[in-house]
């Protein structure tokens, strides 16, 4: 860097500055951007303190829950037990976990393939992913449904209805939609490692799985994140593919409730919608910066 | 972690170490599951898939035990899945998108002549009545009876008559090898399944089944049609009317009328004449695909500037910055699927907290007035999209060149001055690969759409469940009647989902040229 780097003199306090400075000033200068904030702040959070709120009043109506804070009572919250909500919790988690482990398995060894052999093919392989990024997997769901179909007269467990169809589906998306994250950051590990270890006689599943994993535990943790967040709260597959209420996801069954009789179901959803929302939050919130970093390398909320 | 060793000229997958046992049992777990699947498919016929696995049985084999694929060793899982949940789904879609795979047409010939001869069945005149038992193996029902020369036969739904032995006792069977006769208790509980059951006679559909009514005597049905297999034809015997096959996949007899059961067959470009001019699809259609680019559109654009003007302002360092920066992404942190539902019911016409408390119960109609439901639509995708704008705003904010900007405040350029001609372009650059891909996501931004209105209200001139709000994808589903609401139609689905596809390919064209994401990979 340069040193010349001007003295960082406020740029509109050339003359005197005073010492205490008017309101109005101070409105101009810095005031608006908090009075910016707080109206964007009300506008975001709003609609979640209004769920918090409607999950904790007694009526469990849409119009009870109109008075912020009128009653606090845990019925609702209670009141799931007697439904499917917490099988729906039990899929929601096994899908996602499963979901995740899987896609950082497969996207993480495709990665480093990509990144550390040459080999034929290697471009229009990287090429093909790029370009299968662009359509999403959902695009497909009348072929997914009729593919399961016929699968399921087969093997059962990969029909309609299945959870391990659907954790298969979603590991359908796996390469084409981390493979690229995940390929950046391999790169970035200097090759000299591999070649270290190997000239120590290590293998290249050795060199794989006990020097370059380790190295890329953060992207690993990303993408893994990034998954479990996409796949909790993806809709449209598991709604047409899971088709009875024990095996539903969370997504599909808070839908259920709201679709049909809103006004009576709506203590019942804001109470599962908190408790749905609470672990996204929690992971996000503590993890914001990794996040952050993942999705301006080129992911987007899907 | 590296332990020493002599360099070896063999390969070092050939010593037979842990690293060697773990992919031997992994290999011997997948080879299992996959002669599992072979035998399946031998069983359930199903040639397509018994090649499919063999295929990727041998090349799974091939390249986990030789020693010249190695970077194989590290795609092939991901490839597996790839091919078969994404590469083969976008072709099959593209298949189907060319037959008139739906309701009515929903297998091959075989299996629509086997249907058609079932669903026709009519008692015989002057039939023996057969002395029959409701039995069960586990959970599938089936009938033993004594035929008229004493001989006794059981069979299910899906296994027709074969001889068994059995106990007879006043003429009817008491009890039978390898089925459990059921009580009068537990017929009567399953009346509907009994007196809805057809044992087949023979694997000849021709031939009939036999069905009961009174869970006692049973009557062989035969079937009104016959399917003359050489002349290809259906013949009605009451009538006497033939059927022929025609070029819709439906038995058709001179006067125009068909069979109700149909099968699969090609139909060209039939359901993309149907989606761009059938008078019932078209109009909605070109509404729809106006809006969804309307809607993809607004949703980029609202949220992007909404966004980018918070990451300016919080860009100065101002007291509390991390807590506004926090709490402005929250919506963000809310799972994609409870944020409409929790809108649909802020925003519900009678009840909700918009109308009731902010509006002092007036009744909006914000979800059910075609603008204003389009109007909703956006505004709730704001809320839910600003976040991630916002992010990727003061990334790329803090990003910026601080000596352009310096080179800029120099040459005597104010503030607003300085935004309009350094930042704002330079921000441009950085963020519009994210934009094209969030135009793309939003374009199919089903969720959104289908939990907060479901694409109502519905248009009232169109005959087929669309609304004003649908977009494509909603369309897509709505079309292919996987919900039950309209008749199941797959190929016209498809061809939508076709539709989709080669716009996104051609915004992804535009996107390629631009990023030159290409270049990245060397």
């Amino acid at each position: 860097m340069t040193t010349t780097s001007i003295a960082p003199a406020p740029p509109t306090a050339p003359t005197s500055p005073p010492r205490r400075r008017s309101t109005g000033r101070w409105f101009a200068e810095n005031g608006w951007r908090h009075l910016v904030g707080v109206v964007f702040v009300v506008y975001a959070v709003f609609p979640i303190v209004y769920i918090l709120s409607a999950s904790l009043s007694e009526g469990g109506t849409l119009t009870g829950s109109n008075q912020l804070f009128d009653t606090i009572s845990t019925a609702n919250y209670a009141g799931l037990a007697d439904t499917a909500f917490w099988s729906w919790v039990v899929n929601s988690v096994q899908v996602a976990v499963a979901t995740a482990v899987g896609t950082v398995l497969m996207g993480a060894a495709a990665a480093y393939a990509f990144s550390r052999f040459r080999f034929t093919g290697r471009r229009a392989g990287l090429t093909t992913l790029l370009i299968i990024q662009m359509f999403p997997q959902m695009l497909a769901f009348v072929a997914i449904f009729l593919l399961l179909i016929s699968l399921g007269e087969v093997v059962p467990a990969l029909g309609l209805n299945s959870k391990v169809a659907l954790i298969c589906v979603y590991l359908g998306g796996a390469l084409g939609v981390n493979t690229f994250l995940m390929y950046g950051f391999f790169n970035t590990i200097p090759r000299e490692l591999d070649e270290a270890a190997k000239i120590d006689g290590a293998t290249h599943a050795q060199t794989y799985w006990t020097i370059i994993l380790r190295l890329v535990t953060p992207i690993l943790a990303v993408v893994a994140l990034l998954s479990i967040i996409a796949t909790f709260g993806e809709f449209v597959i598991a709604r047409v593919l899971l088709q009875s209420e024990s095996n539903w996801t969370l997504a599909v069954g808070l839908y259920s409730w709201v679709s049909s009789l809103l006004e009576a179901n709506w203590g019942l959803f804001a109470a599962g919608a908190v408790i749905s929302t609470v672990p996204i939050l929690a992971l996000f919130l503590f993890l914001q910066k990794y996040i952050v970093g993942g999705l301006t390398a080129g992911s987007v909320k899907g | 972690m590296t332990v020493l060793q002599e360099p070896r000229t063999e390969s070092h997958a050939r010593r037979y170490g842990a690293g060697f046992l773990v992919k031997l049992a992994l290999m011997a777990v997948v080879d299992a599951f996959g002669v599992y699947v072979l035998w399946a498919a031998w069983v359930a016929e199903s040639w397509i898939i018994l090649g499919a696995m063999l295929a990727m049985l041998v090349v799974v084999n091939w390249v986990y035990f030789s020693r010249r694929a190695v970077p194989l060793k590290y795609v092939v899982p991901g490839l597996v899945f790839l091919f078969t949940f994404q590469i083969f789904t976008i072709g099959y879609t593209g298949w189907v998108a060319f037959t008139n795979y739906g309701d009515g047409h929903n297998s091959t010939k075989e299996d629509a002549v086997t249907a058609l001869l079932a669903q026709n069945e009519r008692r015989v005149e002057g039939s023996p009545a057969l002395p029959l038992t409701v039995v069960s193996d586990g959970d599938e029902l089936g009938f033993v009876v004594v035929q008229p020369d004493g001989t006794t036969a059981a069979g299910d739904a899906e296994q027709p008559l074969e001889p068994v032995e059995a106990t007879v006792a006043d003429g009817t069977v008491t009890a039978v090898d390898g089925w459990e006769v059921l009580d009068r208790q537990q017929i009567i509980a399953r009346q509907g399944e009994v007196t809805d059951l057809r044992v087949p006679v023979s694997d000849d559909p021709n031939n009939g089944s036999v069905r009961t009514q009174d869970a006692r005597t049973g009557y062989v049905y035969l079937p009104t049609l016959v399917y003359d297999d050489g002349a290809d034809t259906m013949t009605d015997t009451v009538t006497g009317t033939v059927y022929t096959p025609n070029d819709d996949g439906q038995f058709e007899a001179a006067d125009g009328s068909t069979l109700d059961v149909g099968w699969r067959v090609f139909v060209g470009l039939d359901n993309f004449t149907t989606a761009f001019s059938d008078s019932r699809y078209a109009g909605p259609f070109f509404q729809i695909v106006a809006w969804t680019f309307v809607f993809a559109f607004a949703s980029v654009a609202t949220t992007f500037l909404l966004g980018m003007f918070l990451a300016t302002v919080f860009n100065s360092p101002i007291r509390g910055r991390k807590i506004y920066r926090t709490l402005l992404i929250l919506p963000y942190a809310i799972p994609g699927f409870v944020a409409p539902l929790l809108w649909s019911g802020l925003l519900n016409r009678s009840f909700g907290f918009v109308n009731q408390v902010l509006l002092g119960g007036a009744a909006v109609p914000w979800l059910t007035d075609p603008w204003l439901a389009k109007l909703s639509i956006i505004g709730v995708n704001l809320w839910l999209g600003f976040p991630y704008m916002f992010l990727i705003c003061t990334g790329a904010l803090q990003s910026l060149p601080s000596d352009v900007l310096e080179a800029a405040k120099i040459d005597g350029a104010g503030r607003l001055r300085t935004w309009s001609s350094v930042t704002m372009p330079l921000l441009l650059v950085s963020t519009t690969p994210l934009l094209i891909s969030s135009f793309a996501f939003n374009f199919n931004n089903f969720a959104l759409v289908y939990m907060l209105t479901g694409g109502g209200p519905r248009f009232e001139d169109a005959s087929v469940p669309l609304g004003h709000t649908d977009i494509l994808i909603t369309m897509v589903y709505s079309v292919a009647g996987l919900d039950g609401t309209a008749p199941k139609n797959f190929g016209l689905a498809s061809a939508l989902s076709i539709v989709i596809f080669v716009i996104i390919a051609t915004i992804s064209a535009i996107a390629f040229k631009r990023t030159r994401s290409l270049e990245e990979i060397n």
